[in-house]
């Protein structure tokens, strides 16, 4: 998948806008379960998933680490995690691949999709990554480590820590804010002074791209842009991808409380799956008809991880205990 | 003692190549106490990272290079700076294995020098142990002895989960030791027995264990049988060490210098009362620090705060004639 700085190919664009209309499909689906009491909660990838498969396009899978953010349904799918996995993720049920259905849907680690770890504790995975980067590089590995993060990640001190060592050390690691302008419903002016988290890059020693996160190709050529840089030994760089968020920060949340309607509908009109449907369809890659498959193939594999999750059983109680250590020693129940 | 640190490290370093070391001042200074002089010049400054000034990714690399296959050794320079690691140790690292229902390990150890009587005031002096030993899947680990430093320090090295390593500064040069020349470890987990007695078991760790030894050698001298328990490793306790002890004895002293609130103690006391009630003949009785915030900095206010053989030897006197 790794091609350099050139864009992608029609036929790459096509690829991303399937697994888009995938990741919408099954993010969709996952929000009627929560409504009808069956998923306990999701945070959307809605609006996001141009900036999150457009850059996993852009680094390779299988040997490249990725620190992903609670939002990242599509950098999983995109990854190859299967849409039952996920389903059985937001059901919490048996067989739940990244923490036995321990954590929260999506939390926790996919080593063979080089899926590292991920708590609920925003900006936590940031230093993550920078160790992440600075062990493959002892080790004398090519591999990039990208992590990804929210606008509110961008205030916590671990980020600032992070980046300043992966500075120092030129570290190959890739920083990739995904800026919805919302951290919960504290806006971007009162999250920061400046109008981009790109611009503290220069504080660093790295560059700071700002790219529309709507925009699968863009984020596809600034993240393989920034690939490059770091294999190359130059480095990391602070990816700013400006995306809409126009549902609530999760199930649980009332964003008519802080936001109105209006706001709302204009972010819908840069709903990424349009624009890159619009291209595709003015570019000749995609027909209405071709279109129309993509979405009925999406809800019948939709369709079957709904009913392979509600099917399975919840975690028995044998296992509790287990993987407290590596040895056993204490974790067990007192006597 | 800091010797016994410094040869662990150094051995661990030659033994397994992914071990490195990372922390303030580790480089060129060598620690504040010492513990890498001379590593860099010997292993290299990409083994041997001199940090920025920032011990919340001090802890989060570490983790994070652990989780991707190495096995960093962090030091945090002191005790009383370790809290911006909370949320890597406590909230990351002690839940990546669980968390990932056994898919990740975090092989970490995060050393750092704590306690007092040093004239560190409140901010050089700290006793950080009952904060780590609450969080299931962190082992804590405090020595008292040059050889269990050694051993430990290696068995923390090669464990496949996080450790926190506490090394009181007051024993860096204050214990002497012998230390085999030979490789040994020794096991985390397991508490050991100092001194063999038979009124009163005294339960303890750190640097108390030589003000407690002394008060066992004091008061035999009044026939008063001590059984001194050093616990050595914090978490996961070793229940059955202590509980041995007490049924033997069938009275239990805690001491430690942290404070009395919340500390240890509390939870030693708690396991004998638990599973050697029908055994005891007294109270379970903790000797601990003051609850103030912190060790104060002024020679009779840190003497006030600090434990003793004295003040040590007085609680035994006290319970064994109860």
């Amino acid at each position: 998948m790794d091609h350099g700085q050139t864009g992608p190919s029609g036929e790459q664009l096509l690829e991303m806008y399937r697994q888009m209309v995938l990741c919408r499909t099954l993010d969709e689906r996952v929000w009627m379960l929560n409504r009808q009491g069956k998923a306990a909660i999701v945070a959307s990838a809605q609006g996001h998933e141009a900036c999150q498969i457009g850059s996993v396009h852009a680094l390779r899978p299988g040997s490249d680490l990725f620190y992903t953010n609670y939002r990242d349904l599509a950098v999983l799918l995109s990854l190859g995690m299967t849409p039952g996995e996920v389903m059985l993720g937001f059901l919490a049920r048996e067989g739940e691949q990244m923490s036995g259905a321990r954590q929260f849907p999506l939390h926790g680690a996919y080593p063979k999709l080089g899926v590292v770890n991920l708590s609920n504790v925003v900006g936590t995975q940031l230093p993550q990554a920078v160790g992440a980067a600075l062990a493959s590089r002892m080790r004398g590995e090519d591999t990039v480590v990208i992590v990804y993060f929210g606008d509110g990640a961008s205030s916590v001190g671990e980020c600032h820590e992070a980046m300043n060592f992966a500075g120092v050390h030129r570290l190959p690691v890739i920083f990739f804010c995904e800026n919805n302008g919302y951290a919960i419903s504290v806006p971007r002016h009162l999250q920061m002074a400046v109008e981009h988290v790109a611009a503290r890059a220069e504080g660093y020693g790295m560059p700071g791209v700002v790219v529309d996160g709507c925009d699968a190709a863009a984020v596809y050529e600034a993240t393989s842009e920034a690939a490059s840089r770091a294999r190359s030994g130059r480095g990391p760089t602070l990816i700013e991808a400006m995306v809409e968020r126009y549902l609530p920060h999760t199930s649980d949340d009332d964003d008519r409380r802080y936001r109105n309607a209006g706001e709302i509908e204009a972010a819908r009109k840069r709903d990424p799956l349009r624009i890159l449907r619009e291209r595709l369809l003015g570019t000749g890659v995609l027909s209405e008809d071709a279109d129309e498959t993509l979405y009925a193939e999406a809800r019948r594999v939709v369709d079957e991880a709904t009913e392979l999750a509600e099917s399975a059983s919840y975690p028995g109680l044998d296992g509790f205990y287990d993987h407290v250590y590596a040895d056993q020693t204490g974790g067990a129940p007192s006597p | 003692m800091i010797e016994a640190v410094r040869d662990a490290i150094r051995e661990e370093l030659a033994r397994d190549e992914r071990v490195f070391v990372l922390g303030e001042d580790v480089g060129r200074r060598g620690g504040v106490f010492l513990a890498t002089d001379g590593f860099i010049e010997e292993f290299g400054e990409n083994r041997i990272i001199d940090t920025p000034l920032a011990e919340a990714s001090i802890a989060g690399i570490a983790l994070g290079a652990a989780l991707n296959g190495m096995r960093p050794i962090a030091e945090i320079q002191f005790a009383d700076f370790i809290w911006p690691t909370f949320n890597q140790l406590l909230g990351e690292a002690a839940k990546a294995r669980y968390g990932s229902n056994g898919k990740v390990s975090a092989p970490l150890v995060a050393r750092t020098p704590y306690g007092g009587g040093v004239r560190g005031g409140l901010y050089h002096s700290q006793n950080v142990e009952a904060f780590f030993a609450h969080s299931p899947g962190l082992k804590v680990v405090a020595p008292a002895t040059p050889y269990d430093a050694k051993g430990l320090l290696k068995s923390a090295v090669r464990d496949d989960d996080p450790v926190v390593f506490l090394e009181h500064k007051r024993t860096y040069r204050l214990v002497r030791g012998q230390v085999p020349d030979e490789e040994y470890t020794v096991p985390i987990g397991e508490a050991e027995v100092k001194i063999e007695g038979s009124h009163v078991s005294v339960i303890t760790y750190g640097l108390m264990v030589h003000h407690c030894a002394e008060a066992a050698r004091n008061l035999a001298q009044d026939d008063i049988s001590v059984e001194l328990v050093d616990l050595r490793t914090l978490a996961p306790m070793d229940r059955a060490t202590v509980i041995d002890s007490v049924k033997k004895t069938g009275k239990a002293l805690v001491v430690h210098e942290d404070t009395r609130t919340g500390g240890l103690g509390g939870e030693v006391a708690a396991v004998i009362a638990e599973e050697a009630f029908d055994h005891l003949d007294g109270p379970v009785v903790r000797l601990a620090g003051p609850d103030v915030p912190a060790m104060p900095f002024s020679p009779p206010l840190e003497a006030e705060f600090m434990l003793n053989t004295e003040k040590i030897s007085a609680a035994i006197r006290r319970l064994a004639s109860y």
